[in-house]
């Protein structure tokens, strides 16, 4: 019988503000454990959270974004369990009106388009870090993630395939990477994915009994671990047997699932309105300016890129990927307004550079300017398109100025029909033959007399200068 | 001057400004009191006398309180000194912060006396539930304090202190000022910010004032109310001048009279003298009008519901993982949880844990919690009417009798949650109220009676209420120790 995998994914995001979500500790990345804490977000008796203001902003424009409804209340709930981690034994969340709901994420799958639909997206709270002593019996614990704003985005069980669960999280982290609200890092952990999945007969309705995938540490995991468990409910429910409902762990080494808890065993978080914390209005001025404040999003400028600037769908789509190039590739357009040939270096040499040196293209050396400058010497002819390629890997090098390079090495191309001719001259006497074959209608002979004449000025010689000053002299002659 | 410990902070004021005396002087005073009759109270927790001192000698330069002694519920921090709740799940904790009515009371000059006993994690109403001692009432040591402020009551009962402030949650500061004979009040909810105050219930608790007379209270709430940006629950509402409502002058005033506070069988002498400072007001130009809470016989009931509700989640933190109590060897993470939480609560805080935690629990959330969320609005809504019908305060009994003997209910839950039968509703409401002298029993135990207002109408509470003293000497009566 054939099957098809019913997948959910929760997506825990980090977000990128300078302080935590309930107190002014600072949310930087490292840090000697127990550094970057405070009474606040260490839950000590008597302390008070108050929420971070930037943190509810971000949530909000990130809540835009996919399309989703924004509540016009905030209010957040207590989840009540025991863990070392969790220095209040309760983490501060949203329950029953989450900050935002209905909303959608289009992904691109076999070369067509498919809605996502997203149930929600709320903030919460992080907790801390256990490390166990390796070899001891002992684990310690860090508070420096301790309060930590976070994102939870919920998809709808929409996803019928590891390869969209896939497309899913790499879209979804494209867009939040445009929004500028998380570095979507998740080693170091600033995105974090859980997975449901159940299986049913493939075209079917309903769901069937799910599993909860933990502990999947990138994209390819989670499509893994994906893959993995729509093999194994297939397999169980072949074999006649019942799929229980539990979290699983994904198994990185060995590629498989593992059973960490049942339904039974299953928590009761006691959620209740969070006291401390009154809930209060969303004003819906404030709503639509962050709506208007919006950068264009991945979609929007993929699609402008191909209606006004003329790029091909593929051109466009592979500029959008990433903000930072998308943006870089703008400012090149400014400067020097041929966005097909900027694509194209772009995408050729340019990246090709970055690739092998695995260096982004901001943090590169060539700058947009630089790059228009040197296009735009290539079209005064002051150097060849060649000539241009090695130039730009010295700009990529040094960060310097095309001009420069130029000057630096003469590498100015030869445009003088003087000093030219001289060497038109030389060729059609060296190579009497081939004057003769063009001359008797072979227009290829040409060519190699082009050729003998760059080979004379080593390169630097315009050809299609010399090709004309060639094409003159010879009917000259004729 | 020998006496200072008897005097009010208002009258200690004025000395200190005539430069008569210096605040060490008060300090020595009032702890060589303590010294002598704290053996037969037991208010006090932590006192010492060379910290007071110092701070004494150290104090900023003015300040509405300055030089004055200012005994703290052992449920509030102070920086670099044990606060515990009166619990051995923190016991040795040290706050390495101040709560916010500790910094403002010291930016004002006030001297942080000591800690005060309490009912552990402010669960109870007689001051028995204290994991280290009971403190005992200064009119009859064979008594209760009250609860759960019942060791910041009877240390102003006592001279032990000059004024001391308490948090009330269901009455915690008011029903052991009325035992006590002093006066106590609790602000309106997010008048005086939370922020350091060790959560028991946090919808419902506020930290308020313990003092000699009506004058000290409004002085004292002047000093700690306002707004703190650190408390999300505390209100940006001006602190008005509480001095100035400080009026020997009712006309006009229109007090209601809750039928529902005065119900068949109630204490006599209680009632009795309820109804007389109701006829001293009325005689002084106060309009007295019945009016109805309807609601109020379901306030101890949802109380109860929400109370431990907040209180099951708010006491999940002393889990032995990060400071205080944790038990000796667990076995593991479990093992640890259980037994420090085990041997570290009492009997009434694990009581409190257990039927917060079954209210909130899937399943009964809709029928406990929700249902008494509900029952709360309406009894919020009750006052609301009232209020704006033009009643300035309302006028009830403060305890439904005077303190009761140790350990008569300490064996029954139940008839010790009715001790706060009639101050239970203000908290739910969110409103301000405060408890006063306004009598004793023929045995010589204190009555005190409750007036409560409107939202952030404390100045109109102590407009009657110093009306009221201003008649009366029940408040310059001091116990004999």
């Amino acid at each position: 019988m054939a099957y098809e995998p019913v997948i959910g994914l929760e997506v825990h995001v980090q977000l990128k503000t300078v302080s935590k979500m309930f107190c002014g500790c600072t949310t930087e990345f490292g840090g000697a454990p127990n550094t970057h804490t405070c009474p606040v977000c260490l839950g000590f008796p008597g302390v008070l959270p108050v929420l971070n203001r930037r943190a509810l902003v971000e949530a909000i424009r990130v809540a835009l974004a996919v399309g989703c409804k924004v509540s016009d209340k905030v209010k957040f709930h207590r989840k009540n369990y025991f863990y070392p981690d969790l220095p209040k034994d309760y983490q501060i969340s949203q329950y029953d009106e989450p900050l935002s709901e209905n909303g959608r994420l289009n992904i691109k799958i076999n070369g067509g388009e498919k809605t996502i639909k997203i149930k929600r997206v709320h903030m919460e709270e992080d907790a801390g870090k256990l490390i166990h002593e390796e070899g001891g019996d002992s684990s310690f614990v860090d508070f420096n993630r301790s309060g930590m704003p976070l994102l939870e985005i919920v998809s709808e069980p929409d996803i019928n395939s590891p390869e969209e669960a896939y497309m899913y999280l790499t879209d979804l982290k494209l867009l939040l990477r445009y929004l500028g609200v998380s570095d979507c890092d998740m080693e170091k952990g600033s995105l974090r994915c859980d997975a449901n999945i159940s299986i049913r007969k493939k075209g079917g309705t309903g769901l069937g009994t799910k599993a909860e995938v933990k502990n999947m540490n990138s994209f390819k995991a989670v499509k893994s671990a994906l893959e993995f468990e729509f093999e194994r409910q297939s397999k169980c429910l072949e074999a006649g047997e019942r799929i229980i409902q539990e979290t699983r762990l994904w198994d990185p080494d060995k590629g498989i699932t593992v059973s960490m808890r049942s339904k039974e065993e299953a928590h009761d978080y006691r959620y209740f309105p969070e006291p401390d914390l009154v809930p209060f209005a969303l004003e819906a001025a404030m709503v639509e300016n962050e709506r208007k404040d919006l950068p264009e999003l991945p979609e929007a400028r993929k699609a402008r890129f191909i209606a006004a600037l003329s790029l091909t769908e593929y051109d466009a789509e592979v500029l959008t990927q990433d903000k930072d190039t998308a943006d870089y590739f703008e400012e090149c357009v400014k400067f020097y307004n041929k966005p097909k040939i900027v694509s194209n270096w772009l995408m050729g040499d340019v990246s090709g550079y970055l690739n092998a040196k695995n260096l982004s293209v901001r943090g590169s050396k060539l700058k947009p300017q630089a790059l228009a400058g040197l296009l735009k010497e290539v079209d005064s002819g002051k150097i060849s398109g060649k000539m241009a390629k090695d130039i730009v890997i010295e700009m990529l090098d040094t960060g310097k100025d095309a001009s420069a390079i130029i000057s630096e090495k003469g590498l100015a191309q030869i445009s003088d029909t003087g000093e030219l001719e001289k060497f038109a001259e030389e060729a059609i006497a060296e190579n009497a033959k081939t004057a003769e074959d063009f001359l008797n209608g072979k227009d290829n002979a040409l060519m190699f007399l082009v050729g003998q004449v760059m080979k004379k000025t080593k390169g630097k010689a315009n050809p299609a200068v010399v090709n004309k000053i060639l094409r003159d002299k010879l009917s000259k002659k004729q | 001057m020998d006496n200072l410990y008897s005097l009010t902070a208002g009258e200690l004021l004025g000395l200190l400004d005539k430069k008569t005396i210096k605040p060490e002087e008060i300090i020595e005073s009032v702890y060589s009191r303590a010294q002598s009759v704290d053996k037969k109270i037991k208010g006090y927790l932590n006192l010492d006398r060379e910290k007071a001192l110092s701070r004494a000698k150290s104090l900023p330069s003015s300040g509405k309180l300055k030089g004055i002694p200012v005994a703290v519920k052992d449920n509030i921090c102070v920086e670099g000194e044990l606060t515990t709740c009166a619990s051995k799940i923190l016991r040795g904790f040290k706050p390495p912060y101040n709560a916010t009515v500790i910094e403002k009371l010291k930016s004002e000059g006030a001297v942080i006396f000591g800690k005060t006993n309490m009912d552990e994690f402010a669960f109870g109403s007689s001051c028995e539930n204290s994991s280290y001692f009971p403190t005992l009432n200064p009119w009859d040591t064979a008594r209760i304090p009250g609860g759960s402020s019942g060791g910041s009551a009877a240390v102003v009962s006592a001279d032990e202190a000059v004024m001391a402030i308490g948090s009330d949650t269901g009455g915690s500061i008011r029903q052991p000022a009325s035992l006590c004979g002093v006066v106590g009040m609790k602000p309106t909810y997010g008048r005086v910010s939370r922020y350091g105050l060790i959560a028991f219930a946090s919808s419902l608790d506020q930290i308020g004032p313990l003092t000699k007379d009506i004058k000290d209270a409004a002085l004292l709430l002047g000093v700690i109310a306002g707004f703190d940006e650190k408390d999300s629950t505390s209100v940006n509402v001006p602190v008005p001048d509480y001095a100035s409502y400080l009026k020997n002058d009712v006309k006009g005033v229109k007090i209601g009279i809750p039928k529902e506070y005065f119900v068949e069988g109630m204490d006599k002498e209680v009632e009795a003298s309820v109804r007389e400072a109701i006829a001293l007001l009325k005689g002084k130009g106060a309009q007295i009008v019945d009016v109805s809470l309807p609601h109020t016989e379901y306030a101890v009931a949802v109380y109860y519901i929400l109370a431990t509700a907040e209180a099951s989640s708010n006491l999940a933190r002393f889990d032995g993982v990060q400071y205080g109590y944790r038990c000796e060897d667990p076995a593991n993470l479990l093992d640890m949880y259980e037994r420090t939480r085990g041997e570290g609560f009492g009997a009434e805080a694990k009581r409190r844990i257990i039927l917060g935690t079954y209210v909130l629990s899937s399943g009964y959330y809709d029928a406990y919690y929700l249902k008494a969320q509900k029952v709360r609005m309406l009894i919020k809504n009750d006052f609301e009417q009232v209020f704006k019908s033009g009643c300035d305060c309302i006028l009830t009994p403060t305890s439904p009798t005077p303190a009761f003997k140790v350990g008569e209910r300490s064996a029954d839950p139940l008839s010790m949650y009715l001790s706060d039968i009639f101050t239970i509703s203000v908290n739910l409401a969110g409103v301000p109220a405060l408890s006063m002298p306004c009598g004793f029993t023929k045995s010589g135990l204190p009555i005190g009676m409750q007036l409560i207002g409107n939202f952030f109408e404390e100045g109109k509470i102590f407009n009657a209420a110093y009306a009221y003293e201003s008649n009366t000497d029940w408040h310059k009566r001091s116990p004999k120790l």
